[in-house]
This record gives structure tokens, sequence and C-alpha cells, in this order.
């Protein structure tokens, strides 16, 4: 199945590229980052594209927690190889060294060390000063407000009441020494369009999108994968095998699965078209208070 | 690594993923007044088109609770309302993009801020919009912000409009008075020239024509909201019209490969075809479209390509790429419509940064011709333009460029602009047409060049600008300066603020607006006197970054030197040589530098002269080095 010249698809696509090249082409430090779920492979996809017969003129970065699932990890290292890009890994160290996991320290405070924390730390270390990310603004309704060139301030944070106007396609790359820019080419994109896009260009994602028995165990109402013998169970609790999938992935400890038989991207489209649950739901972090996707891209989360 | 295969699809699948692959996509806005239901609309027609998920819907209902409007019931108003802010204060400040798809369209939404304030993210939310669904109370009917938006929305180019005559349910579904302001919107629309006006009686909270034609209307013959939007033919004609391409980037993988990455703008584009960059008038012919894809026969408006051409031509990022039967005017003066979006009002003759197409130059506004009052829709004399003021403008360039009228070309003929030093984006515009004089007026080449006759005069012809206090020590300074040079031989002359004022800039007073112009007049000056080979000392206050940088933009590099006399405002009003201080302090002088008007300090001035702790004279000889090209004062003193 191949993307007709003036579909819905395309038009997004071309949408995207545009941005990519205009991030290039304007500022002097890019960078991508990289979470290796299903939007972050359709991003790396697009600037492959952007850029051919180049290849993209700016790193990947990847921050890691050390909590990923394993099957993420083994992913990344392939794809990166396989399209031969420059791969940063960063590891928030300090947060190793103080122990803070997603266990032990609640989820809150776990992302904000592991993901916020340790995204600042790459982005001071390495000076970048405009960051790609693949967040859509279907997904939460306080993203649903942010712009497609969204600023941050040397302390990278959003102050989401004063955004730059950004009027047609003319995006506003200028910062100071020290403040970047955040860029998110599939702002326009929805959940649906993603799962067509792979479908339509048979993009490779992360074996975990599709339905297989898993270890599961339930905690707070969530499937979450047993995934490696860090994970510690309640007396109460039990692994079972089930028939599951994720809709969206990133900690194992903190992303719950969906009972499904998807095991092929049109199951999964077809299952998308009547699913009444947004992919969000299956993480943890978005539960904890109401707006808490605002307080952690003031904070300077993705 | 083996991807799930993708299994055999059964037909009904496939036809839906086509059919989905083919919708076509409507952008558009809601906006209006305060409090109108543009949010609550957007709800609504996202919960009637099942757009809602189930784990949102129950957030919503928690949210209603806390922070709704509507009593018990949920208020839609929260699906939009995203930041916290908004839900503390029950309004919308941002604009929310949000997305739904019918059997027949795609939608990709914009709900506005109906607040004054934040007119500049209306914008926002209109430049990228076909339509607008213009909200009206029925209760009030049509006021201010209803006129703004509807003159925003014409001034951006949509040409196609929903009147909707929202909370109907408050006045009794009363049809005279949907009729009282369709009428009244048909009237105060006539010169926008929309290409339709479609007025619908609604109601957002209870969804009355929203979805379907209510019962509760039943003397309105008309579609319903959605029906409407579902049908309505926007059709651009971007395809039809001459070929545009800003070049954004150049891809050079390796010494046999040169490619201009872009996006066609409208028109088309085949391998073979003649293209003339805009600027240079170079020409070259297409050899291939090249996308990841694989080459392409053709490239139309809306596709990313990467085009190599048959000859190695000079061009780069920012130029633009046409035909060679029709190319964009090359222009460095032209008019436009001007949306002034930041608190600072735009000041004519400050310098901004412009952004059009993929071209980022120099700008100032020239002339203001006037500004529009949004309600009378008047023409107004103005000096500056402030916060969410619409102006038609003439602006100047620091060099021509392609640029077209907004209403032919979109991409070529709109512009932001921005601050210079805080990097924000203060300004939106439309070219309206270009200006003749800047197409005709050439410049005379002339023989007897400024460098001959700074040679005749054996120096080099700069400007050194100091800039402080009243009172610093400026003047003092330069005279020094002046009689050493003097006593060298040098040719020189003193351009002193006080004395300017007296003649050339006898009309200006001391309002910001006036404190740009009259600094742009004497760095126009300084700039003509070196060009007859002078060595000019400009002796003014100049309190702005920006105006000090226009005069630094005029020169080239090394000929401009900021002399920047610091003295604490204390010593300077102790020795209040002419009496200033005392009277501003008294109020009888207004906009006095330091006392009710800012200075703004220079950052890196090629010359620090901290008056308190430096002789006077020793400052002098620094500058006369600079000057004279020497090292340093001290080495040149010995
Ligand atoms: N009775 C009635 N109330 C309505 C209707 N539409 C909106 N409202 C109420 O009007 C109030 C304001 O609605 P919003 O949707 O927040 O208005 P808005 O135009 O988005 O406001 P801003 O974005 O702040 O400019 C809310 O309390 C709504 O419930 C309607 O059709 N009938
Ligand atoms: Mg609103």
């Amino acid at each position: 199945m191949s993307v007709d010249q003036h579909s819905h698809l395309k038009r997004l696509e071309a949408e995207s590229i545009r941005i990519m090249r205009e991030v290039a082409a304007e500022f002097s430090n890019p960078v991508m980052l990289y979470s290796i779920g299903k939007d972050s492979s359709v991003m790396l996809h697009l600037a492959m594209k952007a850029f051919y017969p180049s290849k993209p003129p700016f790193p990947v970065l990847h921050v890691d927690t050390t909590w990923k699932f394993r099957e993420m990890i083994a992913f990344r290292d392939d794809i990166m190889q396989r399209l031969g890009l420059d791969m940063i890994v960063h590891v928030n160290q300090e947060g190793v060294a103080a122990g803070v996991t997603p266990f032990t320290h609640g989820s809150n405070y776990y992302t904000h060390v592991m993901k916020t924390e340790g995204l600042k730390q790459a982005l001071d270390k390495y000076g970048f000063d405009a960051a790609f990310g693949g967040a859509r603004r279907d997904e939460e309704k306080s993203r649903a407000k942010e712009r497609i060139f969204s600023f941050r301030s040397a302390n990278h944070t959003w102050d989401p009441k004063n955004q730059r106007p950004e009027l047609w396609q003319l995006y506003n790359a200028r910062v100071h020494k020290g403040e970047s820019i955040r860029a998110f080419p599939l702002s326009n994109w929805t959940e649906l369009d993603i799962w067509q896009y792979i479908l339509a260009e048979n993009i490779q994602i992360v074996p975990l999108y599709f339905a297989k028995r898993r270890p599961i165990v339930e905690r707070g109402g969530m499937l979450i994968m047993v995934d490696d013998e860090r994970m510690q169970l309640q007396p109460q609790e039990k692994v079972e095998e089930r028939l599951v999938r994720f809709r969206t992935l990133g900690c194992y400890p903190l992303t719950g699965a969906v009972e499904s038989s998807a095991a092929t991207l049109p199951e999964i489209v077809r299952e998308m078209l009547i699913a009444r649950t947004s992919e969000r739901q299956g993480r943890l972090i978005d539960h904890d208070e109401s707006g808490s996707m605002e307080k952690k891209k003031k904070e300077g989360y993705f | 690594m083996n991807q799930v295969p993708v299994a055999r699809e059964s037909a009904d699948f496939q036809r839906y993923i086509a059919e989905q692959e083919r919708k076509s996509l409507l952008r558009f806005l809601t906006c209006g007044s305060v409090d109108d239901g543009k949010s609550t609309l957007i709800g609504r027609l996202l919960y009637e088109t099942k757009m809602i998920f189930e784990d949102h819907f129950s957030a919503l209902e928690r949210d209603s609770r806390k922070h709704g409007t509507t009593g018990e019931e949920v208020d839609l108003a929260l699906l939009l309302d995203g930041l916290e802010a908004e839900r503390e204060q029950g309004i919308t400040i941002d604009v929310a993009y949000r997305f739904f798809t019918t059997d027949k369209r795609k939608f990709i939404v914009a709900d506005t801020p109906g607040h004054e304030q934040y007119t500049r993210n209306m914008a926002t939310g209109a430049s990228t919009s076909d339509l607008a669904v213009l909200l009206v109370d029925a209760r009030h009917g049509i006021v201010t912000q209803t006129r703004r938006h509807a003159f925003i929305v014409s001034l951006l180019g949509i040409r196609h409009i929903v009147l909707a005559v929202n909370k109907i349910d408050l006045v009794d579904f009363d049809q005279a008075r949907f009729a009282a302001i369709r009428e009244a919107f048909q009237q105060l629309a006539a010169d926008f020239g929309f290409a339709s006006i479609v007025s619908i009686p609604l109601s957002a909270r209870y969804g009355d024509n929203v979805a379907e034609v209510s019962p509760r209307t039943p003397w309105y013959h008309g579609p319903s909201l959605l029906d409407h939007l579902q049908r309505v033919d926007v059709g651009d004609d971007l395809a039809r019209r001459p070929f545009r391409m800003c070049v954004q980037w150049v891809n050079r993988p390796d010494l046999n490969f040169r490619g201009f990455a872009g996006t066609v703008a409208s028109g088309s584009l085949r391998p073979g075809d003649e293209i003339v960059v805009a600027r240079s008038g170079t020409r070259s012919r297409v050899e291939r479209i090249v996308t990841f894809d694989g080459d392409l026969d053709i490239a139309e408006a809306g596709t990313a390509v990467t085009l190599t051409l048959a000859d190695e031509i000079d061009a780069s990022r920012g130029d633009v790429f046409a035909k060679s039967d029709d190319r964009p005017e090359v222009i460095d003066q032209f008019a436009a419509h001007l949306v002034w979006m930041h608190e600072d009002p735009m000041l004519p003759g400050r310098p901004y940064l412009l952004k059009c197409g993929t071209r980022t130059v120099s700008a100032q506004v020239t002339e203001i011709r006037h500004k529009i009052d949004v309600n009378s829709f008047q023409h107004l004399a103005a000096k500056e333009l402030r916060l969410n003021e619409v102006g038609e403008v003439h602006l100047g360039l620091s060099e021509a460029i392609a640029i077209e009228p907004y209403r032919q070309h979109r991409e070529t003929g709109a512009f932001v602009l921005i601050d210079r030093f805080s990097n924000a984006t203060v300004g939106a515009g439309m070219v309206t047409h270009g200006l003749r004089r800047a197409t005709n007026v050439h410049w005379q080449a002339i023989d007897v060049t400024r460098e001959a006759r700074a040679q005749l005069k054996h120096q080099m012809a700069k400007v050194a600008w100091f800039t402080g206090l009243s009172g610093s020590g400026k003047s003092t300074i330069a005279n020094i300066v002046e009689k050493k040079l003097h006593a060298l031989g040098k040719h020189t002359f003193i351009l002193d603020g006080d004395n300017v004022r007296h003649g050339l800039n006898r009309d200006l007073g001391f309002t910001d607006a006036d404190r740009v112009e009259n600094v742009r007049r004497v760095a126009e000056v300084a700039r003509l006197m070196t060009d007859a080979g002078l060595i000019v000392l400009v002796s003014f206050i100049s309190p702005f970054k920006a105006e000090r940088q226009l005069a630094r933009d005029l020169m080239a590099a090394g000929e401009f030197a900021e002399v920047f006399v610091d003295t604490p405002i204390e010593t300077c009003e102790a020795r209040d040589s002419k009496g200033l201080y005392a009277k501003a302090r008294a109020g009888q002088i207004r906009n006095f530098t330091g006392i009710d008007s800012p200075y703004e300090r220079p950052e890196a001035p090629e010359i620090h002269i901290r008056s308190n702790e430096e002789a006077l004279e020793h400052a002098a000889d620094r500058v006369v080095a600079w000057i004279l090209g020497r090292d340093s004062a001290d080495d040149w003193v010995i």
C-alpha cells in the first residue's frame, strides 16, 4: 500500500518535512529526541525523507531512564545502526546514584529526575539550541495549545501564557544563548494518522505494539508487564500470561498494556477505529493530577 | 528485525483506508467576542462527532464540577481550555488545535480566544485557516470584538464565513433577533470581500443546529453547522497560480550532488522546465525532482522536493525560484497591513527583523499611512502602533527581496517582524503592493568613491558614536577628541544632540517615536558625511539599543564605534550643568532619560569610558587611537 501524492498523509508528510528543514537551516546545533516509540519512529522516517539523499544533519538523542522495555533498547540500537545515524544516549547518573526508581520514589518524582532532569542535562551538556520532539496536539489538552516552534527559557521552562505568535508557516527561530526551541513536526498528526502512515510506509516499530502473550501483573487497575527481575511483586499479586499489546511505550513499570489480539498493522488500525479510550490512559504519570502534563512541560518535560 | 507481516486485508478494510486517504481537509477557526461560546461550540462538535474518548469524558465531568461555568451540566468548553490559567479564569488564552473527522471530511479547528488582550493568538489561529466561524451572542449582537475579528479574518485572506448566532436558547429562539444580527453583519462585512457568508442560529450548549437542524428553530431553513462545514467548497487555486518555491536548505551530501530543498508554494514544475532565481535573475533548467521515494515527473503545490539544476548557479536559502515568464518583483520598499502584537509599540524608523518565506532581512517602517479603528473602520493618523492595533504602513528593507501582494501569493506576501533584541515576534504583515520608487530609483553609480574622498584627506572615514546620560560628559570628550584630531590634520565634524535639535530635527519632541526618528536622521547624516570622507563624532544621548544598532548597521564593519560615556546618574544630576535634572524632578520636563524614560546600557561598546575613574584626556586618547586604527592609546601616547 503506497501513499498517493494528493492524500491526507502526503499533506501531513510535506508539512513535517518543511518544519524539519526549517530547523536544520536556522539552528546551529539541533538534535532529534528519540523515544523509541511509534511517533519517534515516524519522525525518524520523515527525517530520512526530508534530507535525502543526505543523512539528517543532526544527531539523535535518547534519554535512557534505565527502565525501558528491553525490546525497546534492542530495537533502538538496531535501527540506529541500520540507518547509520549518530546517536547520543544520556542517563541521569546522579539519579541512578541516588537510587531513584519508579518503585521507590513514585512516578512523579521518578519521571522528573530520570526524564525531565536527564533531558535538561543532555541539552545543556551538548549545547543544543533546538530539539525535535514527536508530540502531537491530539494527545492531551495542553499539547493542543502548543506552537510548532515552542520557545524554552534558559532553564528549559515553557511559559504557556506567553507563547510567541506563530503565523502561517513563518517560524521564529531566534533564541539567545542558552535558550532553545522545541520543534514539533508531528503537531497536526492524530494517532490514527500515525498508524495509517506506519501501515502505508511499512515503518519498523517495536514489536511490543503487536499483541502477544506476555507476563502481566495487574497493579492500580493497569496491566504492567514484568520485563525483568527488578519488578518486585506484592504478596497478593501474581504474574499471568495474557494476550496484550501496548498503545504507547515508556518505562515498563509505568506503562499499561491493553488486552488485544491485534497482531498485525491492519488489525491495529482496525482496533483504533473502535477505540473509545485515548492512548495516554496507558501512562501512569498523567493520572497523578489533573493538569499534570502542563505542569511537567513547564518544568521542561517533553 | 522481523516486522510482523502485514496480513491479508479484507476488502472492507482496504476500502476504509482508501476513503480516509481521499478525504479532503478543512482548516477553520472559531472566533468572536469573549464568552460568546467558541470553546463550547467546538466541544459540542467534538462530542457530536464522537471524537471524545471515554477517559477524556470522565475527566471532563470531574473538571466541570471543579471549574465548570454551567452549574450541574458538563462544561464542554473545558475540553478546549487546556491550560491551568484558562480553567481558573474560565476564558481561553491561547489557541487550541483540535481534530475531528466525519464520513466526508477531516477537520483541523483552531479555537481562538475572544479576549482583546490575546488578539495575537486569534491571528495565529486564523493564519492557517480557510474558513472562520464567527460567533455572536444572540443577546448582545455585534460588538467591537466581532468587528475586530471579522476585520482580521478578512485581512488574513479568509474568504468563507459562518456567522454563528449563538445562545439562541437565551432569546427564546427568536427569529427576528436572528434576522437583525444577520442584517447588521452583512452590512458591516460588505467591503470585506468574503466569498460566502452563511448565518446559522445556534445553541452550542444544547446542540441546536450544530450537528442536526433543530425543531426549536422551525423558521430556519438552512443547513446545520456541521452539514455546512462538510460541504462548503473553499478550494484553493494554488495549482493554477504561477510557480513559486522558497529555497529552505541546500542539500550537499557530496561533491556530485547539489540540490535545493523546499516546498512548492504554488503552480507546478517538471524536469526540463526553465526556472529563474528571482533575486539575481539567474536562469537554469530543472534536471531532477528528487524525493526519498524516487524522482517525480511533476512537483505540484504543497509537495516537499529537492531540485537539482542543469547549471551551477548561485542560489541559497532565502532565494525564491519562479518561472521566467512570471517572476516576483524584487523590491526593498512596499506597503502592507501590519497587525502589532507586542506590548512595546511599533515605532517608525526602529529596525526590526523581517522574515518572509525563508528569508530574513532588516526592516523598518518608514511611514504609518494610517491606523484603522476596528469599530468604525475609519482611518486615523498615528505616530506608533500599539498592541493589537492594525495599520497600513510603508516598509523599507536593508536589501531588495522577492515580495508580492499577499492576495496573490500567500507565501511571498506574508511576513512577520521580530524584535532584534528580545527575539519576540512583534508583528505580522500582509503586503498590499510594492512601492514604485524602489524599483525605479536605482543608485547612481558614482565614480569618485567614498574611499577616494577619504584618501585625499589621508584618513579613514569613521563614526564614533558617543552615548550616555544627559550631563555624562559626551560633548566634553568629543570636543577634546576633535581638537586632537584637528591638530593631526584630520577632517572632522561633530553632530551634537542639542545643536541638531535646533535645526534638522526642530520638528521632533521627546516621545519614544520622536526619539527614534531623531536618531535615525542623525545616523543617516553621519553616514552621508562618512561618504564625504569625514570623521564624524556623534554626541547623542541615544538611549535605545535598537537605534544605536540602526546607526551601526548603516556603516561597514570597523567603521563604527559605540563610545559609552558611563557616568552614574547621581554624578550627572549633581553636575546638572543645564539645570535639566532639576526641571525633570520638578515635573517640568517629561520623558527625561534616566528619570522617567529608560536608558538602555550598551552591552559591548567598543570604548567604555567610566568618567568617574578615567581622566578625560586619557579617555579621549583612546577614542583617537580607535579612529586612527592604532592598537592602544598607550602605544600611541608613548
Ligand atoms: N445558554 C447558553 N449558554 C452558552 C451557549 N454557548 C456557550 N454558553 C455558555 O457561555 C459561557 C462561555 O462559553 P465559552 O465557550 O467558554 O466562551 P468562549 O467564546 O470560548 O470564551 P473565550 O474563549 O474566553 O473568548 C459558558 O458558560 C458556556 O456554557 C449557548 O448556546 N447557550
Ligand atoms: Mg474559548
